[in-house]
C-alpha cells in the first residue's frame, strides 16, 4: 500500500554536496524543496566531535559513516566473460551515507578540470587524429568558460585555499600555469607546507616542472563564506578522508550550506527515507515524483514538479535503470546510454624513505600538498605516445594513521619481526609522490543491473564491469617514471615504486572517484542528460554528480561536481522556471 | 505548465511551512522548515562497539588466536608485540560484536569463489570464518605435529602460518588464505587501534612507532623541517597521569 503525500515543487534524491547546492539555490528562488536522504542526520557536535573524531578503527575500518553494504552494494567483475560477485564489504572506494554524503569524509582536494578536459574528444581528435575504436570518449556539451563563474562560486562557498596561476589569461607566479583562465584569485591563501612538500617542490623545479599548492578545502585561516557561515583554521590533525572534521575546518555541506538552509521555511529534509524509484507520469512526458520507503517499511509516493537526482553516481545510475528511465547501455551494440562510460582513476606512486630526516606524517591534512600539472590533460605533447590524457603528480601529507599507513621498503616480508622493525624504522620517515591519472571511457567498461543479486528490498544490485584499458596502461607507464624521478631527487635513502599492474582490483582502497553512468552530452543518442544536466527523456528530471562526466580527468572530481551543480541549478532558475520544458531541443 | 504558479499560491497562503508538515504516522525524521539546526545537549555519539568486555572465543580458540597474533607481530628485542598489546582481547570483542557477525556486510547468496580482484566471498561472516579455520588449524597441527597450534615451537608456528599465507596449506570448510589475510588485517587493527577497543594496551604500539595518538592540533609543528617531534602519546581517554594533581 503506497501512501501519497501532498506535492512539492522540487524533490532532491540524496542530500550530500549536490543536494545541498540545489537546495540552497532553488529555495533562494522561492521554490519549496524537499530533500530525501537515505541515511541519518549527521552533524559535527554529535557525530564527529574532536573528543572522539580521531578514531581510525571506528570511522575507516568499521565504516562508521559509509553506506553499509548490507543495505545496498554492487556486484563487480573485470570483464563480461566473468560472473560478477557482490562487494561484500567496501574496498576500492567508499560511498557515503547520511546527511552531507561523502562530502563529510572527503580529503578536500578541490581542482578545476582543464578547458580541454570538457572537449576531450574534439580537442584530441583535432590535435592527434581519430581516437581508437572502442574509446567512447565524448565532449561534455558544456565548456570551461561557461562553468568558470560556477567554479569560482563553489570555491568561495568552500573557502578554497590556493594560488591562482592564470588570472584572466595572465600567468601568475606560484600558481598552476596550465590551468584555465580564472576570474578571481582563490578566496584563501595556500596551506602551510611541511618538509615533504618542500623537498618535492625543489626536486620538481630541478626537473623544470612547475609545482603549485594543492587547492585545499582545509582552511589556511578563519573564513566566512558568501552565505555567512564560518570555517575555522585547520589544525593539521591528519584525520580528513574517511573522517568528519571535528573542528569546522573542512568544507562540507554541514559547514558551508546546511545551517543556512535550515533557517529557510521553504526547505524540508526527511532522513532515513530511501528512494526506490523515480515515477513517470502516465503519458510518459515527465517525472511525476518519487516513491520512497521509510524505516517502518511503508512506501510513500511523493509528487513533485521537479526531481533532481543527487545520490552518489553509482546509485543514480541504478535508480535510473530500476525506474526504466532512458535506454540501458548495451556494450555489444554500443547503443543505449544509461550505465555507459563508467570510469575511475588510474593511480600509482613512488614512496620515498628517508634515513635521517623525519617527515612526521601525522602532521597532515587531506589537501595538504604540492603538485605539478605538467603531465596532466593535454599539457604535454601526446604525439606518438599512444594515449590521451594525463594526471597530476603530487606529494601530499594527509596522515600517518597507523592501521592504514605504515609503508615498508622493497623486499620486507608482510608480517613477523622483520616487518615490525621495518615499520618502526620508517613510520615517521616516509612520504609519497602520487600520480592521479585520468580514466578514459571504453566501450567494455559499464554499469548495468545484476541478474542474480538483490538488495534488502529485493531490487537488483548494480553490476560494475570494469578493467584498466590500454590507454590507462600507457598513461601510467609514461607518467609513473616521472613521479619516480621526482621522488629520487628528494634526498631519501631509497624509493619504492608502486606501479599499476594487472587487472583492476576491487579490494584495496584506491579512491572514491567513480564516474559516468548518467553522462552529459550533446545528443540523446550518446548521453543521458543534455548540457544543462536535464534528462533527454523527462524534462523535469535533472541529474547531479560525477556520473555526468563522460570520462574522468586527472583530477579529484569535487570541484567540477560543484560547478556543474551550480550551472544546472542556474539553468532551472533562469530558464526552466520561466518556460518549463526541454532546454535543448533533441 | 502551471506547477510553480500553483505552488507559489499555496506557499503564499500557507507560508510558515505548514504545507510541508509531515503527515502523522510516517516514520522518518524531518528537519528544516525554518526551525534551524537540530541540536540538543549531550547528544554526542561516542564509540561503543568493542569498547566493553565481550567474548566470542572458546578458551582453546583464544589460545590459538593469541599464538597466531604473537607470530604475526612478535615480541622481540626491538619492542613489544601483539602479546603486550593484548590483541587477542581486541579480536575477541570484535568477533563478539557486529563486525564478527558480518552484520554490516552484504551476506546474501549465492556464494561463489570468485577471482582475487572480487574480494571476500566466504559464506561465513568473520567470527564463523575464524571458528571453522581455527578448528581445522588445530586438527592439522595435531595430525602433523602431534600438538595444537599454540603448543608448537615458534619455528613450526611460522612454518604453518607461511603455509597458509602462501596457500601450500588448505582447509576443507573455509579458504585458509582468506582466513590468514583476515586475521593479519585484524591483528594490525588491534595492534594500532585506540586502546578503548581492548588492544594497543597502554598505547604500547603507538609509543613503539612514535605515533602521538589522537591529538587534533599540530599547528605549532607544521614547520618541523625534518626534525623529530617529541610529544607524549594520547588516546581517546587521555593518558596515564593526565588527571593527576
Amino acid at each position: 500500500m503506497t501512501r501519497e503525500l501532498p506535492g512539492v515543487d522540487v524533490v532532491l534524491v540524496g542530500f550530500g554536496w549536490t543536494g545541498a547546492i540545489f537546495a540552497e539555490k532553488l529555495t533562494a528562488a522561492g521554490l519549496d524543496v524537499l530533500a530525501l536522504e537515505r541515511g541519518p542526520w549527521r552533524d559535527t557536535a554529535k557525530d564527529f566531535a574532536t573528543t572522539f573524531a580521531q578514531d581510525e578503527l571506528r570511522y575507516y575500518w568499521r565504516h562508521g559513516m559509509f553506506q553499509e553494504t548490507s543495505q545496498s552494494t554492487l556486484t563487480f567483475r573485470n570483464n563480461s566473460a566473468q560472473t560478477a560477485l557482490p562487494m561484500r564489504h567496501w574496498g576500492s572506494f567508499l560511498p557515503g551515507n547520511g546527511v552531507g554524503g561523502a562530502g563529510v569524509h572527503w580529503n578536500g582536494q578541490t581542482y578545476r578540470f582543464l578547458p580541454s578536459d570538457f572537449v576531450a574528444r574534439s580537442h584530441n581528435e583535432e590535435r592527434y587524429g581519430r581516437l581508437p575504436e572502442g574509446m567512447t570518449v565524448q565532449d561534455y556539451g558544456v565548456t570551461y568558460e561557461e562553468l568558470e563563474p560556477h567554479f569560482d562560486y563553489f570555491e568561495k562557498i568552500c573557502g578554497i585555499c590556493g594560488k591562482a596561476g592564470n588570472l584572466g589569461g595572465s600567468t601568475v607566479e606560484g600558481g598552476n600555469p596550465f590551468e584555465g583562465p580564472r576570474s578571481d584569485e582563490y578566496p584563501n591563501p595556500p596551506m602551510e607546507m611541511t618538509f615533504s612538500q618542500d623537498r618535492f617542490a625543489a626536486a620538481a623545479r630541478e626537473l623544470g616542472l612547475s609545482p603549485f599548492p594543492v587547492p585545499s578545502a582545509n582552511m589556511s585561516r578563519a573564513y566566512v563564506n558568501p552565505l555567512g557561515l564560518q570555517l575555522a583554521p585547520c589544525t593539521y590533525c591528519g584525520f580528513c578522508e574517511k573522517y568528519g572534521c571535528g573542528n569546522y575546518s573542512k568544507s562540507s555541506p554541514q559547514t558551508t550550506i546546511i545551517p543556512v538552509l535550515m533557517q529557510r521555511e521553504n526547505f524540508t529534509l526527511r532522513t532515513e527515507t530511501e528512494v526506490l524509484s523515480i515515477e513517470t507520469a502516465a503519458d510518459g512526458s515527465r517525472a511525476s515524483g518519487v516513491t520512497y520507503v521509510d524505516t517502518s517499511g511503508e512506501t510513500v509516493f511523493q509528487p513533485a514538479e521537479i526531481v533532481v537526482m543527487c545520490a552518489y553516481p553509482l546509485e543514480n545510475t541504478r535508480l535510473m535503470l530500476l525506474s526504466g528511465i532512458g535506454t540501458p547501455y548495451d556494450p555489444r551494440s554500443g547503443e543505449g546510454v544509461v550505465g555507459k562510460n563508467y570510469c575511475y582513476q588510474v593511480m600509482s606512486s613512488a614512496t620515498v624513505f628517508f634515513e635521517e630526516e623525519f617527515t612526521n606524517g601525522f602532521v597532515g591534512a587531506g589537501a595538504l600538498g604540492m603538485t605539478v600539472d605538467d603531465y596532466n590533460g593535454d599539457n604535454f605533447d601526446h604525439s606518438k605516445l599512444g594515449f590521451i590524457g594525463g594526471g597530476y603528480i603530487a606529494c601530499h601529507t594527509t596522515n600517518a594513521r597507523p592501521i592504514e599507513s605504515h609503508p615498508v621498503p622493497e623486499g620486507v616480508p608482510g608480517w613477523g619481526s622483520e616487518w615490525k622493525r621495518a615499520m618502526r624504522e620508517n613510520f615517521l620517515k616516509t612520504t609519497t609522490v602520487g600520480v592521479h591519472g585520468a580514466s578514459m571511457a571504453h566501450r567494455s567498461n559499464y554499469l548495468d543491473l545484476d541478474p542474480t543479486y538483490t538488495d534488502a528490498h529485493g531490487r537488483p544490485l548494480l553490476r560494475m564491469t570494469y578493467d584498466f584499458t590500454l590507454n590507462d596502461r600507457r598513461l601510467t607507464d609514461h607518467i609513473t617514471p616521472i613521479a619516480e624521478e621526482i621522488a629520487r631527487g628528494m634526498g631519501g635513502r631509497e624509493v619504492k615504486v608502486n606501479a599499476l599492474n594487472g587487472s583492476y582490483d576491487s579490494t584495496p582502497y584506491q579512491t572514491t572517484h567513480n564516474t559516468g553512468g548518467t553522462i552529459m552530452g550533446s545528443s540523446p543518442a550518446d548521453s543521458v542528460v543534455n548540457r544543462y544536466c536535464q534528462s533527454w527523456d523527462l524534462p523535469n528530471l535533472f541529474v547531479a554528480g560525477a556520473g555526468l562526466f563522460p570520462q574522468n580527468a586527472g583530477y579529484n572530481p569535487t570541484g567540477t561536481v560543484g560547478a556543474l551543480a551550480y550551472w544546472a541549478a542556474e539553468a532551472i532558475t533562469e530558464q526552466y522556471m520561466r518556460q518549463p520544458g526541454p532546454l535543448v531541443q533533441a | 505548465m502551471t506547477g510553480f504558479t500553483r505552488r507559489r499560491i499555496v506557499q503564499s497562503m500557507l507560508f510558515g511551512g505548514t504545507a510541508l508538515v509531515l503527515p502523522s504516522g510516517l516514520i522518518a525524521a524531518e528537519y528544516g522548515r525554518g526551525e534551524g539546526m537540530p541540536w540538543s545537549p549531550f547528544k554526542g555519539e561516542p564509540p561503543y562497539h568493542g569498547t566493553h568486555a565481550d567474548s566470542f572465543f572458546t578458551p582453546a580458540e583464544r589460545e590459538a588466536v593469541a599464538a597466531i597474533c604473537a607470530r604475526l607481530i612478535p615480541s622481540d628485542d626491538d619492542g613489544p608485540g601483539a602479546t603486550e598489546a593484548d590483541v587477542v582481547t581486541f579480536l575477541d570483542r570484535q568477533m563478539a560484536g557486529f563486525y564478527g557477525r558480518g552484520q554490516h556486510w552484504y551476506m546474501r547468496g549465492p556464494f561463489a569463489e570468485g577471482t582475487a580482484t572480487q574480494g571476500y566471498q566466504s559464506r561465513f561472516p568473520p567470527a564463523m570464518l575464524y571458528r571453522n579455520a581455527l578448528a581445522e588449524l588445530d586438527a592439522y597441527c595435531r595430525t602433523r605435529h602431534d600438538a595444537v597450534f599454540a603448543g608448537l615451537t615458534e619455528e613450526l608456528q611460522d612454518e604453518v602460518l607461511t603455509g597458509l599465507d602462501e596457500e601450500t596449506l588448505t582447509f576443507e570448510s573455509v579458504s585458509a588464505k582468506t582466513f590468514f589475510d583476515l586475521i593479519l588485517k585484524n591483528t594490525i587493527e588491534g595492534f594500532f587501534a585506540d586502546p578503548i577497543y581492548g588492544g594497543n594496551r597502554d598505547m604500547v604500539a603507538w609509543r613503539y612507532i612514535g605515533f602521538p595518538g589522537t591529538r587534533y592540533d599540530y599547528r605549532d609543528f607544521v614547520g618541523h623541517d625534518g626534525a623529530p617531534i617529541q610529544l607524549a602519546t594520547v588516546s581517546l581517554t587521555g593518558r596515564p597521569g593526565w588527571s593527576a594533581p
